[in-house]
């Protein structure tokens, strides 16, 4: 699973992106925001404001409860600002 | 087919536009909206990122709901993406038609749902070093969900 992360969710991770292969109980974007937040003290100050955090699955925003599995793009950021 | 780029490139408004009645005579007009860094709070630029793939997809579906809204002979979205200074444009969206209210309609549309549909951020730097990343504004969610239910033009 690519995992990628924009603005200041990269700046909180420390990444841009990653290639994860998360353990099976982790079926939706929720149980994916939860799993990562324990990777590492950068993930979990992200994952720490959740509620400002919205997610895209294989480049479609999506909620929380989108299904995710091996082999998708899942990104990661606050809402959006452009225009 | 619109015309979706997205670039560091400035943006010409004038070829742009040109661009939209070239070779043809069934334009009647053309609508633009450019949206300019303003100098809010003394920022010394806006950094804009965005999500490379995602954002053209999100682009190109948001001129083909306006295609499909309104009668258009064409349509326009150019976004800048990196280091933008107070002043310089940031977007422009044009709206072509064989009249004016489509034309006018499918511009505020266009660029109402790439304010809350299109993977950009902003982040404000300031001249001392500082730097902010732009909160989403209630405003524009509520200016896109205005066209939830509106009936083509």
């Amino acid at each position: 699973m690519q995992i990628l992360y924009f603005a200041w969710v990269r700046q909180k991770v420390g990444l841009a992106e990653e290639r994860l292969e998360p353990p099976a109980e982790v079926r939706d974007v929720e149980g994916l925001m939860r799993w990562l937040a324990g990777r590492s003290p950068g993930h979990a100050a992200a994952f720490a404001q959740a509620d400002q955090i919205r997610a895209a699955v294989n480049q479609e925003f999506c909620g929380r409860g989108q299904p995710v599995a091996a082999g998708d793009e899942v990104a990661f950021f606050p809402p959006v600002t452009g225009g | 087919m619109p015309t979706i780029r997205v670039q560091e490139a400035a943006i010409d408004l004038g070829r742009e536009s040109a661009a939209l009645s070239a070779g043809r005579a069934d334009v009647g007009g053309i609508a633009s909206f450019l949206g300019l860094c303003r100098a809010d709070d003394g920022i010394a630029a806006l950094v804009l990122e965005h999500y490379p793939g995602m954002t053209e997809r999100a682009l190109a579906a948001i001129a083909a709901e306006a295609e499909a809204r309104w009668p258009l002979t064409g349509c326009t979205v150019v976004h800048r993406v990196g280091r933008i200074l107070p002043g310089e444009p940031i977007v422009l969206v044009l709206a072509a038609s064989a009249h004016r209210a489509a034309a006018l309609e499918a511009c505020a549309f266009l660029i109402d749902w790439l304010k809350t549909r299109a993977p950009f951020w902003k982040r404000e730097e300031f001249a001392d070093g500082r730097e902010r990343w732009v909160e989403a504004r209630a405003g524009d969610d509520a200016a896109a969900a205005r066209w939830r239910n509106a009936a083509p033009g």
